[in-house]
């Protein structure tokens, strides 16, 4: 595979990419300074290598980079990054969307769960990382890959089960399905089928969140808008739109690049020209990011900065989290085309296996509460597979609502019944 | 669009999911020399074959097309003709289909894939705005002829909003781009080298569908069916039906039910919508009086809405009932509810009785 990336000090590694070593209390990640000076500043800022991070790529210096820092480690004041309810918590929303999107492969597979439905697995610690920081006015917007984002927004592992057996008890009242999980009440703003179609949106949604806390001065509106995408979607002009509104006005929006390496068949490597994401943040005037994805703590580290800064009103961030998918695209994906080896340098990667572990050696849990945990999710996902089973379908007149807003527009006919309900419905001619 | 002369109709069976030989008479006809049975997929794959190695300034690109596609059309072309001619581009579809028109500008055959018809609105821009006025706008020096834009579209079963609408009638209001839909795998290859070969900017939706489901005979050699001529597949005298694409399987369906009630139906497979063949349908509607018009697209504002008006203005005297449409409602396309939302055989065949008794 044309590695885009010198491999000169990990030859061990087939897959040279960006990537920290697996010691999750290793805080050797590099973000920008929240005082620097760099945006918009035409200064060539070369990025500064750890001793674990090669970037040198090719000759001739690189303009459009971030400034960063390398934390030490002494810096942080406590030795540890979490606290034990943290550890707790964090690991139950690993393990919550894992398992929960093991259980829709096999209700898939059963025949319950119908469409095309893309799972998470392995990508959990980006969405633990970052979502687990946010309140509960604060948004997501997400993508196809919605199920586990929606789940740890607070979005009842039940609602988005239904959800997907298409019941009226889904959080769209299934209407929607897989790919687009809503929730007012936990202000999960979609899931979208289309790539790149939701960053606008999210970029609307911040917009709000900064024009009600300066010009509505409702001063304690500091909600954030979190965009999650692919690295597919890097290549879309959305993207960069919206990169630029965003940093243009100062929007308190983190936009995090889930950078699995595939978008479906395609590598990321062979498809865009610059396969580094996280400096296309600079180019626009904002800090770029780039965090190892497997790793929940270090994407905790870098959320908190990002989500800090867009709180205080600093503006975008531009995060991108080198992540893995351990299934193929979709369920109907047979995933051939990843080579082996690949899948298993990431797989050895398990976020929840390195969460484990740290807490393990950091006598932060011990095996014993982690298996209760893991027990409690198992039951959790157990009761929404039941509770999704148990709910009723949609009733045949759910298909004409929602489509205005006033349901008399389509809904209702003329004679105050819903026109689904008229007997020339069937033929199709009936006047709708 | 000649006028179609008697010896071109078509009789039998011409959807080809029972696989029985037509008899055919039409002059330009397929001959069926070494043909083999293959699936729409197939067929498609072998046009582009053909299309690649006829021309060496064809190219095939868009999103996963090298390893063959999520539907398997293009396998085989990146390995036999190079990573120059059969490419993936990233997920840009208004980048897709721009670059293909600088391509067809110069001179070059660019048939750019979009993964799904859903997908082609951000083309739409560059669809609309340049490709269909190329050739207009610069008094002929340039045109983008040589743009063939390939989307399967339509209803599959689970598709849901973003993988099942058929937006045919968006692109049929705009002078200047061919509309184009086959409805099984013989016409589908056919149909597509004609596409590729025609000097105007084609898009080409497939339906995806039948991509599997749908097999048939299909002569392996290079043949080109023509565009803007419809196709009789079914003689009748009572009512004129008029459908392309997968919609066609189920208004089949609906004739032979109808034909246990002693009414006999015409079914028309239009193939090329814009420009559509209006004598034909003209001339089947003088004949039997009546008209239904099926597609899975939203009924208001559908392409049946234009063949209905055409149809009104050309045989008013004539009609014995108003124009009907069975057609998918006016909702976005749903999920869950897509049985009840599609114009079902039962929708089709009681129309068709309405209408006849009317």
């Amino acid at each position: 595979m044309a590695s885009a990336f010198s491999a000169a000090k990990f030859s061990a590694q087939p897959f040279p990419l960006n990537h920290t070593s697996t010691t999750s209390h290793d805080s050797s990640i590099v973000f920008a300074k929240p005082t620097s000076l760099f945006l918009g500043s035409t200064r060539k800022l070369r990025l500064t290598s750890s001793s674990k991070f090669n970037l040198s790529r090719r000759s001739g210096t690189v303009d459009a980079v971030s400034d960063v820092v390398k934390q030490k480690k002494s810096k942080s004041s406590p030795s540890l990054l979490i606290t034990k309810e943290e550890g707790l918590e964090l690991y139950e929303d690993l393990v919550l969307g894992r398992a929960f999107e093991d259980m829709c492969a096999q209700m898939y597979y059963r025949g319950k769960m119908f469409g095309f439905v893309h799972l998470y697995n392995g990508q959990e610690a980006v969405s633990t990382g970052f979502i687990k920081l946010l309140k509960q006015q604060d948004s997501v917007v997400s993508t196809y890959r919605d199920h586990v984002h929606a789940l740890s927004k607070g979005v009842p592992a039940r609602a988005v089960m239904s959800e997907l057996f298409g019941k009226t008890t889904g959080c769209c009242r299934g209407q929607g399905g897989s790919m687009h999980m809503f929730s007012r009440e936990h202000n999960v703003l979609g899931g979208f089928a289309f790539i790149g179609e939701g960053i606008p949106i999210a970029t609307g949604a911040a917009f709000t969140s900064k024009y009600k806390r300066e010009v509505l001065k409702e001063a304690d509106c500091d909600h954030v808008t979190l965009a999650f995408f692919g690295d597919g979607t890097c290549n879309n002009g959305q993207f960069f739109e919206c990169l630029n509104m965003a940093a243009l006005w100062k929007l308190p929006i983190v936009f995090v690049v889930e950078n699995n390496l595939w978008a479906i068949g395609m590598s990321h490597l062979r498809a865009t020209s610059d396969p580094q994401i996280y400096k296309k943040g600079p180019a626009f005037g904002m800090p770029g990011i780039h965090v190892d994805g497997m790793d929940v703590l270090k994407v905790r580290e870098v959320a908190k900065e990002a989500i800090g800064r867009a709180r205080r009103g600093e503006g975008p961030t531009l995060v991108e989290c080198e992540t893995y998918r351990f299934r193929g695209h979709s369920l109907a994906d047979p995933d051939e085309l990843r080579d082996p080896a690949e899948k298993a340098h990431y797989a050895a990667r398990d976020p929840i296996t390195a969460l484990k572990k740290y807490l393990i050696e950091n006598s932060l849990a011990s095996e014993a509460e982690l298996k209760t945990i893991e027990k409690k999710i198992d039951e959790v996902v157990e009761d929404a597979v039941e509770f999704a089973d148990e709910s009723p379908v949609p009733a045949r007149s759910q298909l004409l609502e929602n489509v205005f807003a006033d349901p008399k527009g389509f809904g209702i006919g003329p004679d105050g019944r819903y026109r689904c309900e008229d007997p020339k419905f069937t033929e199709g001619t009936a006047h709708v | 669009m000649a006028l179609r002369n008697i010896i071109g109709k078509r009789i039998g069976n011409g959807i080809g999911l029972v696989g029985r030989r037509s008899l055919s008479t039409a002059t330009c006809d397929v001959e069926n020399r070494n043909s083999k049975s293959m699936n729409l997929y197939s067929a498609i794959n072998q046009a582009l074959h053909l299309a690649l190695e006829t021309d060496p300034r064809a190219f095939v690109f868009g999103e996963d097309v090298s390893f063959g596609g999520v539907f398997r059309c293009t396998t085989g072309l990146a390995d036999r003709f190079g990573k120059a001619r059969v490419f993936n581009t990233p997920l840009c579809e208004q980048g897709i289909v721009g670059f293909g028109i600088g391509l067809a500008a110069m001179g070059n055959r660019a048939i750019a894939e979009i993964q799904f018809a859903d997908y082609i609105y951000p083309a739409f821009d560059q669809i609309v705005n340049e490709a269909a006025k190329f050739r207009y706008r610069s008094g002929n020096q340039f045109n983008c002829g040589g743009l063939t834009i390939r989307a399967p579209y339509g209803a599959v079963g689970h598709g849901g909003h973003y993988h099942s609408q058929s937006p045919e009638a968006f692109f049929c209001h705009v002078p200047g781009i061919k509309v184009v839909i086959p409805r099984s795998p013989r016409q589908a290859k056919g149909l597509l080298l004609s596409c590729i070969r025609d000097p105007n900017p084609v898009v080409f939706f497939e339906p995806k569908w039948l991509y599997r489901l749908a097999v048939e005979e299909v002569p392996e050699h290079d043949y080109m069916l023509p565009l803007s001529e419809a196709e009789v597949i079914r003689q009748g005298s009572d009512i004129t039906l008029v459908g392309w694409g997968a919609q066609l399987t189920i208004m089949e369906q609906a004739c032979i039910e109808a034909e246990k009630d002693g009414i006999s139906c015409e079914l028309i497979d239009l193939k090329t919508l814009m420009p559509w063949d209006k004598e034909t349908v003209e001339a089947s509607v003088r004949k039997t009086g009546r008209v239904l018009i099926s597609h899975e697209a939203p009924v208001t504002g559908g392409f049946g809405a234009e063949i209905s008006a055409s149809i009104v203005e050309r045989c008013f005297l004539r009609l014995e009932a108003p124009v009907a449409r069975v057609c998918g409602l006016d909702t976005p396309f749903p999920l869950v509810f897509e049985p009840f939302y599609m114009p079902s055989k039962n929708k089709v065949l009681d129309a068709i009785k309405a209408t006849v008794d009317y």
